[in-house]
């Protein structure tokens, strides 16, 4: 029985006498498309900040395919496969949409040290970048500064340097936050075309990408797990329609669920 | 494609300003001072006042290689800009681990005590007196290094281009790459498992290098190294340049060294102070205008000629 | 005993004058968050201006004091106007590149009109002289000066802690876009604060040119120490301001006196020891980013 690729047990996070995460479990198999959702103020992001090393838990553990992180920094978890993206963009807005994905592969293949050959004959890393480049649907980008680019491909640069580093788990922190509504297409096929190999942990609030990813969610709500199920068991689920302010939640799932 | 023009105007000027030499000399020093700044700054994104501080050592170290003794002027540079590393080596993991203004403050701060340091230290330095008298052998045992200071030149001006080079690659390398990546986000850059601060101080070293190169050729043709290496001033005069010339891509330093000491030495037949108000107006407008400095401009310009299909 | 009084009696003196200089920086750089390295210029100018009306006019000291302040808390409203206000915002390098320029512009006009020397001063009759304190002599002047610094420092105190105004500018170095939001008008309060630093320094400049001598150079010989003071304050901390410039005041002179060939030093190592060690300054204000 293989070790699952992230599995995270009993995570509990006080900031104070404020308990923001309690108890929180969850298990990502090789290949999962899981998503996190709550409404705000649920604990989502310090779980992500948790899960990925920025903030200590209190009690709990975090393993990666059987490896426990928990003395791990952010660092180190990137190392060990666990990559996150970033609900701002924390991208490299100066060096191109090439140049910034190349850092990261550079990274990974441990050759940012290599003070002497010209990046450029780095036949393998520069293959490398191009490949997540066009993975991603920035070919014509590609040379164009990130500041000059819009921000839904800005976005997807945010998670073409996560999977430059080649994951194995992937925590996608609300990847379409910001994006205008006419930009989410690109995004919703890159997401599409993630390796399969990949865990995915996807936080989002838009309902229309959690229900054509994932194959199970999680609803967080005030720190506490709710209930975990297939998307359309808990779009369905009466408690979480509540919980997501009452009519606002109601009509929020009941479009999504109308698409079935 | 106009970068040879550069190089070919700064070899035309050996043939065809065969009397200001000195000063021509003064300028390549210069654009390789303000080179290492560019190194630092324009890539690694490190704000420092603190260049001169290399500069210094490494004029005071060739004075006292030639002095105690060595008389051979490339190796002495050489080992002048070794001096300057090692001192970076061992300032940068503790100093580079700031920023923003502290990181200015540390840096002006650490100026300061070497210009103390150089000015009570009499009997090693000379100082306000300086170091004269320094002796150095013919250039490769056969070019004397004459009054009119073309050895001098040509000297200086082949030491800059063998300098420039090796920049340009290292800046070119992942490495050079990465160096970018954590001017423009740091963090970032860590959260992928960059060695930051190491790799901040390896850029911290190689500029230290150069400045120290420069400083070592400085006392060799002039024979003469005094406490002005180490002063505020030329620590700003580097910065000033660059940035006149423009940041980052390497030929700031080299475009804004002549464009400042001309400056400077034409408008002092006027009046000594006037090249005060130029500079600091010159600056000003840079600054407003956008930080590619003068390169900048040029570049806007030539980017507004129609493009040939 | 008398080494003591000296190096306080010195010490504060100096150290007040500096307080005054750098008050002003302390706040503009809490709240506009720029890098100005030309703050020193306004103490320059402030100094050149009350010397020049009392040597050349004949204007008595204190009227020319007063009208150097007026003179340069509008000159300093101008240049916010014009050229500080790009400067909000920008990336650091860019503000410590054009406040260099500003810097070279005004040491260039100081030159040009006041000459490339010292300038010298003749102290009014009722400020010359020295007083004996029993254990030692003190100059008048420097009692005067301490005088006024602490009764402009304390109505700053006042002014900053007691009344609304000061609030509004606490609120808006603590939080820009929160004071913002609730209402506060932001822009005026800048130009205001500007006003008032560069004018406070003017002052520093006026009254503290015996102690720090008028040159040309002047914006960048007290470049270092005045950021000294405000890195050790930390950006916006301007209650830690009186303090950390008397004490910069004291070991300045400490050091000068007991360790002759060292002592110019002593502040500068202990500046990089502190700002490595506690870079937020001696007292950790709260900045909000």
């Amino acid at each position: 029985m293989s070790a699952p690729a992230l599995e995270a047990k009993g995570l509990t996070k006080r900031f104070g006498g404020l308990v923001v995460n309690r108890d929180i479990s969850l298990v990502l198999a090789p290949g999962a498309r899981h998503a996190l959702i709550g409404p705000n103020g649920a604990g989502k992001t310090t779980l992500v900040g948790i899960l990925s090393g920025a903030i200590r838990h209190d009690a709990g553990s975090i393993a990666i395919f059987g490896h426990d992180l928990t003395k791990d920094g952010p660092a180190q978890r990137t190392k060990r496969g666990l990559v996150r993206t970033f609900q701002v963009s924390s991208l490299f807005v100066q060096l191109s949409v090439l140049e910034n994905i190349f850092l990261a592969v550079s990274e990974h293949a441990g050759a940012s040290g290599d003070l002497w050959r010209p990046a450029g004959k780095r036949r393998a890393l520069i293959e490398r970048a191009n490949a997540v480049v066009d993975q991603l649907g920035l070919g014509p980008d590609r040379h164009r500064r990130v500041a000059e680019i819009a921000y839904g491909r800005q976005r997807l640069v945010e998670i073409g340097i996560a999977l430059a580093l080649e994951p194995k788990v992937l925590l996608l922190d609300e990847p379409a936050a910001g994006i205008p509504a006419g930009e989410v297409g690109i995004l919703l096929r890159a997401i599409e075309n993630l390796p399969p190999d990949i865990a995915i942990l996807l936080i989002e609030h838009d309902m229309q990408i959690v229900r054509l990813f994932a194959s199970e969610v999680t609803v967080l709500v005030q720190g506490e797990i709710l209930m975990t199920g297939t998307p359309s068991q808990v779009m369905a689920s009466a408690e979480v329609q509540s919980v997501y302010l009452g009519n606002t939640g109601t009509a929020r799932f009941g479009s999504a669920s109308n698409h079935a | 494609m106009l970068e040879p023009v550069w190089w070919i105007l700064a070899v035309l000027v050996y043939f065809i300003f065969p009397k200001h030499l000195a000063i021509a000399s003064s300028i390549l020093i210069m654009a390789m001072f303000a080179m290492s700044f560019d190194v630092v700054l324009g890539f690694a994104g490190i704000l420092t006042l603190g260049n001169a501080v290399f500069f210094g050592v490494g004029a005071y170290a060739a004075a006292w290689i030639a002095i105690g003794g060595w008389h051979e002027a490339i190796t002495g540079a050489f080992a002048a800009g070794v001096g300057s590393a090692l001192l970076a080596g061992a300032l940068g993991p503790f100093v580079l681990r700031l920023t923003g203004l502290p990181l200015i403050m540390v840096t002006l701060g650490i100026g300061v005590i070497f210009y103390e340091a150089a000015n009570k230290t009499a009997w090693l330095t000379g100082g306000d007196d300086g170091l004269s008298n320094i002796p150095l052998a013919p250039l490769l045992g056969w070019f004397r290094w004459s009054l009119s200071g073309g050895t001098a030149y040509l000297y200086a001006l082949c030491w800059l281009g063998v300098l420039f080079l090796l920049s340009r690659r290292i800046m070119a390398s992942p490495f050079g790459v990465a160096l970018q990546g954590i001017r423009e986000n740091a963090d970032r850059m860590r959260l992928i498992g960059t060695p930051v601060l190491r790799y901040l101080v390896v850029s911290y070293v190689i500029s230290a290098f150069i400045a120290g190169a420069a400083g070592a050729l400085w006392t060799q043709t002039n024979a003469f190294v005094g406490l002005g290496v180490f002063s505020l001033d030329t620590a700003l005069d580097g910065l000033v340049m660059l940035a006149l010339g423009g940041i980052g891509g390497l030929y700031g330093g080299l475009i804004g060294a002549p464009v400042y000491m001309l400056v400077k030495h034409f408008s002092q037949e006027w009046n000594p102070y006037y090249w005060m108000f130029l500079i600091g107006g010159l600056l000003i407008v840079v600054v407003r205008v956008g930080r590619g400095g003068i390169m900048g401009i040029f570049r806007r310009l030539l980017s507004r000629r129609p493009v040939a299909s | 005993m008398s080494v003591v009084a000296f190096i306080l009696l010195y010490g504060v003196s100096y150290g007040l004058v500096l307080c005054l200089i750098s008050v002003g920086l302390v706040v503009t750089m809490g709240l506009m968050r720029v890098i100005n390295l030309a703050h020193g210029a306004f103490a320059a100018i402030g100094g050149y201006i009350a010397i020049g009306l009392m040597t050349h006019v004949g204007l008595p000291f204190a009227a020319a004091v007063v009208a150097a302040v007026a003179f340069v808390a509008v000159l300093s409203l101008a240049s916010e106007k014009v050229l500080f206000v790009h400067l909000y915002g920008a990336p650091e390098l860019d503000q410590v590149l054009m406040t260099i320029g500003v810097n070279f512009v005004v040491v260039a006009a100081l030159t040009l009109c006041f000459g490339p020397d010292v300038y010298p001063i003749r102290l009014p009759p009722w400020l010359s002289g020295s007083v004996d304190l029993g254990f030692r002599t003190f100059e008048v002047y420097r009692i005067v000066t301490m005088a006024v610094c602490l009764v402009v420092i304390g109505l700053l105190w006042v002014a900053f802690d007691r009344t609304n105004l000061g609030a509004r500018l606490r609120a808006a170095v603590d939080n820009r876009g929160m004071a913002q939001a609730t209402g506060i008008n932001v822009p005026r309060l800048f130009s205001l604060t500007f006003a008032t630093g560069g004018g406070l320094a003017a002052l520093g400049g006026a009254i503290g040119a015996p102690m720090l001598p008028l040159e040309p150079t002047y914006p960048f010989k007290y470049l270092v120490l005045v950021l000294v003071v405000v890195a050790l304050s930390g950006f916006g901390n301007v209650r830690a301001v009186v303090g950390v410039s008397i004490f910069v005041g004291i070991v300045d002179t400490a050091g000068r006196f007991f360790l002759p060939d060292l002592g110019a030093f002593i502040i500068y190592v202990l500046l990089i020891v502190l700002m490595i060690w506690r870079r937020q300054g001696l007292f950790a204000a709260r900045v909000a980013t």
